[in-house]
């Protein structure tokens, strides 16, 4: 069986450095609802930073993969695997974009200055409105929650592809040896 | 689901494998689970906070769950230079700040009778042609009962009236100051501070220790107070009649249509050794107030008609030059307000006690 080939080394820097912003924005999410008060203006300040910082990796990271698409998943795979992969994918792109964005407009409805990185101010992207404020925060978490299960989706099937079916799907991303 | 690919192991491994990784799925979606708190409680959250506050009166959807009787007032601050030499926040400048405002009273219940609550709140949101913004809830008592947010939980739930009677439980309140003996003193202090008669004239202090960073980076732990410009006049037993429901708010209301009302933003600067983390500490009496500014509210509107009731007060919007203390109350305030603004933003807001009523230039 042909190896399966590589995504390119910026795309795995883009998609380990993203993993590890994306986890820990669902730890510190998770956090700043059932954490310690004490706690909570740290986890917020720092939530906002990355964020964005995410939104902005988001933009390149589509950018980069439109210009080059990943490896061809291995011919063999099951019409419905090669769906849902398709598809989970699509998911994680559409959410690391509308999390962000979601957050950012739910705080320019919550009236709050939007200070991140330590002093620099985002423009608003809506105007204070209470309801909307109300609305777009639920959906917040609800995307949040999604998200999650969407990574833990992800995970499971990388691990699939890398112990069980062994036909380099893992590999095309994780591994660290030259292909 | 069996593999489909020739290089795959034969069954026994791969159980073993969906069960490795079934593993690690789970042991990923726990940490999740535990993080947010959906595995069972781990001590105390913001929500819990506003649970506690919510308790202690009926429910009023659309209301704030503390310092729900209030009114939105307007105006301005002006900085007179003396505060630069402490912080580089250019509210210290000239510069002239908008400002939108809120007296209130503490507790849950938008109907409260005024001469009942012990406690009076002067929240305010200053902001520069620039955008910067200042948001600051003072309180008219001395100094504050707690010093943790832990504390502060304990202290509403001893102050849940008896769910049988509906009245207060002074067990509850004498076992909790005794646990807490600064809530006890504070409470000596409370007892012995005269109260005044109006909004006007009253004394508010801002409750936690901020840190203001001057031009030179230098840093100065401070608190703060508005200390109007009215002479204090005592409050008098008429205030406890049944028909004085409103008094505070009718009397706001009239000295604002007579004229603006000043006050002025006095900063105590703390010395070695005092603390900035206990809220409950008082600072000695003489360390250095600076008068650093004037607020003059020119106006007020009940808060259907305002413009304050979808300000959350949230002490940690501050400008460059103002950074939060070590004080372990102002995140928590942040949180519980949060969780607060959360639950009645998406509430249709209830009739207000003060409604259809404006003065001054009103907001």
């Amino acid at each position: 069986m042909k190896l399966h080939a590589r995504f390119r080394p910026l795309a795995r820097l883009l998609h380990w450095s993203m993993a590890v912003l994306i986890i820990a924005m669902l730890f510190i999410g998770a956090g700043m609802i059932g954490g310690a008060p004490e706690r909570y203006s740290a986890l917020l300040r720092v939530h906002k930073s990355i964020g964005i910082t995410i939104l902005l990796l988001a933009a390149i990271r589509l950018v980069y993969r439109l210009l080059h698409p990943a490896p061809a998943l291995p011919a063999d795979l099951p019409r419905l695997q090669r769906a849902a992969a398709f598809a989970s994918q699509v998911l994680l792109y559409a959410l690391m974009f509308a999390l962000p964005m979601v957050g950012w407009a739910m705080l320019s409805a919550e009236g709050y200055p939007i200070l991140i990185y330590g002093g620099l101010q985002l423009p608003p992207l809506m105007h204070a409105d209470a309801m909307w404020y109300a609305h777009l925060r639920s959906l917040h978490s609800l995307l949040g929650y999604l998200l999650f299960f969407t990574v833990l989706l992800h995970l499971g099937a990388a691990l699939f592809h890398g112990l069980i079916r062994r036909d380099g799907v893992l590999s095309s991303m994780a591994s660290l040896r030259r292909p | 689901m069996p593999p489909s690919t020739p290089r795959s192991a034969s069954p026994a491994p791969v159980l073993l494998k969906l069960a490795i990784i079934a593993l690690v799925l789970l042991i990923f979606a726990s940490a999740f689970g535990y993080a947010g708190g959906w595995l069972g409680s781990r001590g105390l959250t913001g929500s819990a906070m506003v649970d506690a506050l919510q308790a202690n009166a009926d429910p009023h959807p659309g209301f704030r769950r503390n310092h729900a009787k209030g009114i939105c007032v307007s105006g301005y601050f002006e900085g007179n230079g003396d505060g630069a030499r402490l912080s580089s926040a250019e509210f210290f400048t000239a510069t002239r700040a908008q400002v939108v405002g809120r007296l209130a009273l503490a507790g849950g219940d938008p109907y409260v009778a005024d001469d009942s609550v012990p406690v009076r709140s002067l929240a305010l949101q200053l902001r520069l042609p620039d955008g910067q913004e200042w948001r600051t809830g003072m309180n008219d008592i001395p100094g504050f009962p707690v010093s943790t947010p832990q504390a502060f939980q304990e202290l509403t739930e001893a102050s849940h009236p008896d769910p049988q009677t509906g009245k207060p439980r002074p067990d509850a309140m004498k076992a909790f100051q005794a646990r807490y003996p600064e809530a006890a003193a504070f409470g000596e202090r409370l007892k012995a501070s005269p109260r005044s008669s109006s909004f006007a004239n009253d004394t508010y202090n801002g409750i936690n220790a901020f840190v203001f960073v001057a031009a030179d980076h230098r840093r100065h732990r401070v608190r703060w107070s508005m200390e109007p410009e009215l002479p204090f006049a005592p409050r008098t037993a008429a205030a406890a009649e049944p028909a004085a429901r409103d008094a505070l708010f009718d009397d706001l209301l009239t000295r604002l249509d007579q004229g603006p009302l000043h006050w002025h933003l006095i900063v105590t600067v703390a010395a070695a050794g005092d603390a900035s983390d206990r809220a409950a500490e008082p600072w000695p009496a003489d360390r250095e107030r600076i008068d650093v500014g004037r607020l003059t509210l020119t106006g007020a509107s009940s808060e259907p008609q305002g413009s304050c009731r979808d300000i959350v007060y949230d002490p940690l919007v501050l400008p460059s030059g103002i950074e939060a203390s070590d004080d372990p109350l102002l995140s928590a305030r942040s949180s519980a307000y949060a969780v607060s603004y959360r639950r009645r933003a998406g509430e249709p807001p209830g009739d207000s006690a003060i409604n259809d009523r404006k003065a001054g230039s009103a907001p």
